[in-house]
């Protein structure tokens, strides 16, 4: 039967920035769900706030609101389009959320849109735990499914009152909140009191359950999909390495599930069927949670998610089976036996993926950001990223996994005991805290005599993944063994080798137990013909042919890689999502490929993070789920050469990690194309670089490198503070930091680094007052295209990844960006780039400095891209390959002129950061140099003040247009902040502030009420008010140095409270004044939408005018 | 915490473990090493000799090694990790394996499973099945699906190759699936019955005879759990045997080997149909019955053996993830209906991924048959209301055999 008829138009919700428990998945169920739409001929209305992903890309969809996801801007949307249909369950919590409020303000019947995939009724019961609760229970006792004891309270009294029923440690949980925000175990009446609280304030519905602890039980994850006529499939299972009390997002799982028998896992099967039946997920997917006891199988559903998921995306590549899309083709009315299995073409969607490899997820966590944060992993979603790997057997995925986290340690091994977490503490009462890494511990204990029972019962790690990292051990043992007593190219060497590589065992990790250097050790691995060979994921264990080239290595007979005719170019990505490398890397991998593959080559993606588009594999012709290590990288480059003719590596877009690789790649002979190994080098080395700023007459604020406390000191005040000091070798974080006085320098030196000879420290003049600029540009060798430049908003000491900023620029006049492009185009040349470069300006009193220069792809390129409509990555790409900005000009990929001059009356896009401190309580949420955020937003209007609103709307929630405002200032910035203080003031704001802010306010003829300071201990502080919801608007600019005592802990205890309560919090000067234009603009009610699209056929029309001028540069 | 956790092996079984080869009739080889039984009763290295397949479920291997349907083969499997949930004495499919070689890539070194008693290796050498591990059975599944199904050994490695060319000749000296007639083999020698009472049903409500052709002990488990009294015969059985005691209902059973071989069963089923007794039939059942009405069977290229099958039922659309473990089908036209000696057939039941006649219905007759396994074990329980089915003909016979 075909599709439904009756819809012609379908508005899809996206998930917005990367947060914490919602990233780059939903971008890639996002993307296959538009795509699917658009091919079955429907008009497809996109809204989605985040303009780093591809489904926000202007050709995705036919209308794109790049606008923020909220009831009142979706309405306004949907007013203007009128949708026939809204799909809301593949863009994660968000958009299921703003359905539901949608629903609830009634603007759904209204306008006539229905809900596609699955209804109101379904989501309510899905997501309230009290309803899904009642309805487990009520499944056929025949099944043997049950809920954990529960309370649903809507206050702390009610709390209180369960809690003596169920008795501690329980779980507090949210309802409707994403990634367990807002919950926690609460051992002790305190500890619920604080978790119970927050929980109750997450909560959209001021709802928390309260839940017998079913700590240390076996977790487990089933992937569901249902068509209209209940035909149903489960497309993945899932099971936890860590227990019960880590949160699945945190937890290292592995596919399929390893320890049920068939009895077990078909009778959770039968139950998660009747489940999602009795939710009434009609057409689409799901998953839903499970915890089995680990002694008597009983077995309890713990929650499910009646929507596409993050699980759902890691499901979709541990398998081949593209949950959300076959979810979008559901929603359009077919059932599976409809759709076809993209990977055998042969046979329907309706069955049930088997696998025959392993697939390990590992979680990627950034607690090195946020000192002070709790790195107790818990119910509470911790992890900003993931990396997956896939193995013939399990401790090849699991190591594959390992080395694929780029977190220091690249599995087993590789580094020294010491630098593991609580190396301090005996491995067994390590593995008792569940902690990022926690399976090096696991290893640790396992190397020290402790028994697989003896760390199974510490853990709660079941004894069959405990006694596979046993078998890792025992493995190296006999490898260094063998070696030892045969020597290392002995015959019996050679085959323990050979077993140790179908382990996983990387070059590296045996390198370091045999002490020879990796590339001794490969080059004798291949001479014996040790060598990779590369499976297909094919959904069906080989059963059936694959069409799609889908493949991970494995040492095993046969390879999988077929012979081609067309040059080839090899992408490589960017690994798993981290703070500073994220969602933003992987759209410029992405659309490498889509350009290339364009313009005739075969293109051939590698990367490991199973969240993104890249590893679709309908991204790239081919895709090579792969660690992006040089030994992964080079093994897969090797199968490729042998494969057909291959033109090149590009290391540029996909950020940092293939950057890194590129000097080895080059030495080991790879053809890396773009910028080369050496240019790369140029840019990255201080001293190299510091001839190429010379040459080009271009400045550097002064700096030196110090090897110890003295001379870090009169290096300080030879270029004189403050200073801006980092260690150069990294210790834990990046520990970057702005240092005023020599009393504050030294007592860094102590605390952050060990300066020596080997690890000297950074030391930079730092650039007080200065406005910092980025810049994005391309390089063909002889002309430059200044893509975009932007200005921050938050001045130069805010990392550029964690600051607002405008394209085009707000303040900076013609002049000012004529000598950016000249300084841009210098460095450019003198570092003999060819692709992208991505250079930080610092404008102090008119003098231009250059911060760094990056020869790669930026964050900022997406942002570029759709504020400017100009396909940046694309054209990065083709440059990369020999192409000219002339040609690209040619083919209409560029547009005249660039991005150094907007034409007059041009829109104004804004980006703003999101940052996690809401999963972080209690971690200082001021901003500094190094970055914290996760992900960004765009707001786009035609001037400013609308964009910027339109901006932290969609980042934080609206700017507030009446009410109170709290000021409370560093003396430097007093003066700065009347202006704005006043303009609040004229809009109708009351005015609370701290003693000294109050006064200089008064002075300037601004009233202000005196609110004691929360470090004065009285009642009615600044932290109480804010607490009790009666301030809607917080201006709170630290000062202090670091430390622990006065105004410094003031501003922190402020900010916190900020944090908890959702109040907007500004903390720098400018970002007032954006504040109070983003206020002034709402109040005026400009705050209208327009598409993408709209955007920029306005601007390609004012770009044709300006040409007809005769005014633009050329 | 009664958690057994046997002596574990190394993980590098390459050490301790003997170098065997799996060889092909045409002359493929994979080298690994030994798993489960190394030697025979008289202490002499095991060989041993079968039709090679793939199995490709990622549960359930304890049921599959006991499923008797697969008699006289070599079962590969596709899943990288078997035996990590050990072995239990709840999920045995009938009082023994049967698998005549078992192919595994990465044998789990312990069991960890509430229920597990033993170890999968331990129990393969008590029941003296000769397997081998450490090799790339996605390779061989692959050469098994484009060269089909086909005889095959598991034996230490020859010295040189001449013992290859022995063995090779050894193989092509072995008998082949097709023709094998194994039913009466794996079959129970006495009729046995199985009550509703063992399962918590106290009430008979109806009794069946069961041919036991190769059956899974989970088969008549689904009937007692509805009240059906099921009495288990031998394949040989007669059908006068099988109508003796005036059952409601005769169950035909999965089984091993070429139902072409099986004449007698074939027989006896004519013998239920001219009674007009209800009648059921799974698998090897669905061979014989489509037999009976005088269709013919064929050996499929390389089988189906998952439990990830869809099936569709053809009157309604919907599809069922099944259970199956088939080398043979049913000749029928998919399409509209079959005058046979019985009256009008049609095809109820089509296999989604390559069209194979998956299930019969009689249109004139109260009897229906399906070729993949509602009993499941291992696999989805999709399925399991043609147990109802089966119940529901038996109780209103004249409404033929609608499944
Ligand atoms: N009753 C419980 N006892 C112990 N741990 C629990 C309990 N309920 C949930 N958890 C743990 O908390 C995690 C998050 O809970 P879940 O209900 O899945 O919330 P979310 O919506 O954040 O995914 C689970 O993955 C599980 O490890
Ligand atoms: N000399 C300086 N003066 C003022 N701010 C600086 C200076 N150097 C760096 N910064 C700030 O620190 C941030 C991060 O520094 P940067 O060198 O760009 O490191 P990263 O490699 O992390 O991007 C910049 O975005 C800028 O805001
Ligand atoms: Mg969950
Ligand atoms: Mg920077």
């Amino acid at each position: 039967m075909p599709r439904r008829d009756d819809i012609e138009s379908v508005l899809v919700i996206g998930s917005g920035p990367i947060i914490i428990g919602q990233a780059s998945e939903f971008d890639y169920s996002g993307t296959q769900a538009c795509r699917v739409l658009r091919d079955e001929g429907l008009r497809v209305i996109l809204v989605n706030s985040n303009p780093a992903t591809i489904m926000t890309d202007p050709e995705i969809a036919d209308a794109t609101y790049i606008e923020p996801i909220t009831v009142d801007v979706v309405r306004r949307v949907i007013e203007l389009e009128q949708p026939d249909a809204l799909l809301a369950t593949l863009g994660g919590q968000t958009a299921l959320n703003t359905a539901m409020a949608l629903h609830d303000a009634g603007i759904l019947d209204k306008y006539g849109v229905r809900l596609l995939g699955a209804d109101i009724a379904a989501i309510k019961k899905g997501e309230d735990r009290e309803v899904f609760k009642s309805l487990v229970d009520a499944l056929p006792p025949e099944l043997g499914a049950e809920s954990a004891r529960s309370a649903v309270c809507n206050t702390l009294d009610e709390c209180f009152a369960a809690a003596d029923e169920l008795g501690y440690p329980m779980v507090v949980r949210p309802s409707y909140t994403l990634g367990g925000r807002g919950g926690g175990f609460a051992y002790d009446a305190d500890d619920l009191r604080q978790i119970a609280g927050s929980g109750l304030a997450a909560s959209p519905y001021s709802q928390v359950l309260l839940e017998e602890s079913i700590l240390g039980w076996k977790e487990f994850e089933l992937e569901l999909m249902r068509d209209r006529l209940d035909n149903v499939v489960v497309v993945c299972s899932i099971e936890n390495v860590d227990a019960m009390g880590v949160h699945t997002g945190d937890s290292v799982t592995v596919a399929p599930a390893m320890t049920l028998t068939d009895r077990e896992y078909q009778r959770m099967r039968d139950v998660a069927i009747a489940i999602m039946r009795a939710v009434g997920v009609d057409a689409g997917g799901c998953n839903i949670q499970f915890a089995v006891e680990p002694t008597t199988g009983r077995l309890i559903v713990i929650e499910m998610n009646p929507r596409v998921s993050r699980s759902s995306a890691l499901a979709s590549k541990a398998t081949g089976f593209p949950i959300a899309k076959i979810s979008a083709k559901l929603a359009l009315g077919y059932t599976l036996d409809e759709i076809a299995n993209d990977i055998t073409r042969s046979t329907p969607a309706a069955f049930e993926p088997t696998l025959d490899y392993v697939v390990v997820k590992v979680p990627r966590f950034a607690f090195e950001k946020f000192p002070g944060a709790d790195t107790r992993l818990t119910t509470t979603m911790k992890s900003v990223g993931e990396a997956m790997a896939i193995g013939g057997n399990f401790a090849e995925a699991l190591q594959k996994a390992m080395r694929s986290l780029e977190s220091g340690s690249a599995g087993f091994w590789t580094k020294p005991d010491r630098t593991l977490p609580h190396a301090d503490l005996d491995p067994l009462e390590a593995v008792a805290i569940p902690h990022d890494g926690r399976l090096y511990n696991v290893e640790r204990a396992l190397r020290a005599g402790y028994t697989v029972e003896q760390v199974y019962e510490a853990s709660g790690i079941d004894p069959w993944f405990v006694d596979q990292v046993l078998g890792i051990l025992e493995l190296r043992r006999e490898v260094e063994q063998v070696v030892a007593d045969d020597g290392i190219d002995s015959a019996k060497s050679l085959a323990i080798l050979a077993h140790a590589k179908r382990q996983g065992f990387s070059d590296l990790q045996l390198s370091k137990v045999l002490e020879v250097a990796e590339d001794v050790l490969r080059h004798l691995r291949q001479a014996a013909g040790i060598r990779p060979v590369y499976k297909t994921v094919d959904t069906c264990a080989a059963e059936f042919a694959a069409f799609t080239p889908y493949h991970y290595s494995s040492y095993g007979e046969e390879t999988e890689v077929e012979p081609r005719e067309k040059p080839a170019v090899i992408v490589l990505g960017s690994g798993p999502n981290r703070i500073g490398q994220g969602i933003e890397f992987d759209y410029a991998c992405c659309h490498a490929a889509f350009a290339l593959s364009d313009a005739g080559f075969e293109t051939i993606m590698v990367n490991c993070n199973p969240e993104t588009v890249s590893t679709d594999y309908d991204t790239s012709d081919r895709l090579y789920f792969e660690p992006l290590t040089v030994e992964d990288v080079l093994e897969v480059v090797a199968a490729e050469q042998a494969a057909g003719p291959l033109v090149g590596v590009i290391v540029q877009l996909g950020g940092q990690t293939p950057l890194g690789l590129a000097a080895r790649l080059k030495a080991a002979g790879v053809p890396v194309v773009g910028t080369s190994p050496e240019a790369i080098h140029l840019a990255e080395d201080r001293g190299e670089f510091g001839r190429v700023l010379a040459s080009a007459g271009l400045l550097a604020p002064k700096h030196g490198t110090a090897r110890s406390s003295d001379e870090a000191s009169a290096i300080a005040t030879g270029i004189g503070y403050p200073v801006l000091v980092r260690p150069s070798y990294v210790l834990g974080g990046r520990g970057m930091e702005i240092v005023y006085d020599e009393g504050s320098l030294r007592a860094y030196v102590e605390r952050a680094t060990d300066a020596s000879p080997e690890h000297p420290i950074l030391i930079d003049r730092f650039l007080d007052d200065a406005v910092e600029v980025d810049v994005d540009a391309l390089f063909d060798g002889e002309q430059l295209y200044l893509a975009g430049v932007m200005e921050h908003i938050e001045e130069a000491g805010i990392h550029s990844g964690d600051s607002a900023c405008a394209l085009p620029p707000i303040t900076l006049g013609r002049s000012d960006i004529a000598r950016i492009r000249e300084a841009t185009e210098g460095i450019a040349r003198g570092v003999g780039v060819r692709g992208l470069l991505n250079v930080q300006f610092a404008l102090q009193s008119d003098v231009l400095y250059v911060i760094e220069a990056n020869p790669r792809a930026s964050r900022t390129v997406p942002f570029v891209a759709k504020a400017t409509g100009v396909a940046l990555a694309k054209a990065a790409a083709r440059v990369m390959l020999g192409a000219t900005i002339d040609e690209l000009r040619a083919e209409l990929l560029l547009p005249d002129g660039d991005g150094a001059r907007m034409p007059l009356h041009s829109h104004v896009a804004v980006k703003e950061a999101v940052l996690p401190f809401n999963r972080f309580l209690g971690v200082d949420t001021v901003l500094g140099p190094e970055m914290k955020s996760t992900g960004e937003v765009m707001g786009i209007d035609a001037g400013f003040g609308v964009a910027y609103a339109k901006s932290q709307a969609a980042a934080y929630g609206a700017l507030p247009t009446k009410g109170r405002v709290f000021v409370s200032v560093a003396n430097r910035d007093k003066r700065a902040m009347v202006f704005p203080v006043k303009r609040l003031v004229d809009l109708g704001f009351e005015v609370l502030a701290t003693d000294g802010t109050a006064e200089m306010l008064d002075r300037n003829g601004v009233r202000a009420t005196v609110v004691p300071k929360y470090s004065e201990g009285l009642a009615g502080n600044a932290v109480e008010r804010i607490l009790a919801g009666e301030i809607d608007l917080v201006i709170n600019t630290p000062f202090g140095s670091s430390g622990n005592s006065g105004p410094r802990v003031d501003g922190y205890e402020i900010r916190s409270a900020c944090v908890a309560k959702e109040v907007p919090c500004v903390t720098t000067v400018q970002g007032a004044s954006a504040a109070v234009q983003g206020i002034e603009a709402v109040i005026r009610g400009d705050l209208d939408v327009r598409s993408l699209q709209h955007w920029h056929r306005e601007l390609a029309a004012l770009r044709a005018e300006t040409r007809a001028d005769g005014s633009g540069p050329r | 915490m009664s958690r057994t956790t046997p002596s574990r092996t190394p993980i590098s079984r390459i050490s301790r473990s003997s170098p065997a080869v799996l060889m092909l009739e045409d002359g493929r080889t994979f080298r690994g090493e030994s798993f489960g039984a190394t030697s025979d009763d008289l202490g002499r290295p095991a060989e041993t000799f079968g039709e090679a397949v793939f199995a490709t479920g990622m549960t359930g291997y304890q049921e599959t090694l006991t499923d008797p349907s697969y008699a006289g083969q070599i079962v590969v499997q596709t899943a990288p990790h078997i035996g990590n949930t050990g072995v239990n004495d709840e999920d045995p499919e009938s009082r023994a394996m049967w698998v005549a070689g078992y192919v595994v890539r990465d044998p789990s070194r312990i069991p960890s499973n509430w229920r597990s008693r033993r170890t999968l290796e331990d129990e393969l050498r008590a029941q003296g099945i000769v397997g081998m591990s450490g090799i790339d059975t996605r390779a061989l599944t692959r050469h098994l699906r484009e060269r089909g199904a086909m005889r095959g050994a598991i034996a230490p490695a020859p010295a040189d190759g001449a013992g290859e060319a022995a063995l090779l000749q050894r193989i092509l000296d072995s008998p082949g699936m097709v023709g094998a007639n194994l039913a009466p083999t794996v079959s129970t020698q006495e009729p046995y019955t199985v009550s509703p009472a063992s399962f918590g049903v106290s009430e008979v409500r109806l009794r069946v005879s069961a041919l036991d052709l190769g059956i899974k002990s989970r088969t008549p488990a689904r009937m007692a759990a509805r009240g059906i009294e099921v009495t288990v015969f031998p394949a040989t059985a007669s059908g006068d045997d099988l109508l003796a005691d005036g059952p409601d209902g005769v169950f035909l059973s999965n089984g091993p080997g070429d139902p072409a071989t099986t004449s007698y069963a074939v027989e006896a089923a004519q013998k239920v149909l001219q009674s007009e007794t209800p009648l059921f039939g799974i698998c090897f059942g669905n061979q014989i019955l489509g037999r009976a009405l005088g269709f013919g069977t064929y050996k499929l290229v390389y089988g189906h053996r998952g439990i990830n099958q869809p099936v569709q039922d053809r009157a309604t659309g919907r599809v069922a993830v099944t259970s199956h473990n088939h080398g043979f089908a049913v000749d029928a036209p998919l399409d509209g209906r079959t005058d046979t000696p019985y009256g009008r057939v049609e095809v109820s039941h089509v296999a989604l991924n390559d069209n194979v006649v998956e299930g019969l219905r009689l249109l004139d007759l109260p009897a229906f048959s399906v070729q993949y396994h509602p009993e499941a074990a291992p696999g989805p329980h999709d399925a399991d209301s043609l147990f109802d089915s089966f119940v529901d003909l038996m109780q209103h016979p004249g409404k033929k055999g609608n499944a």
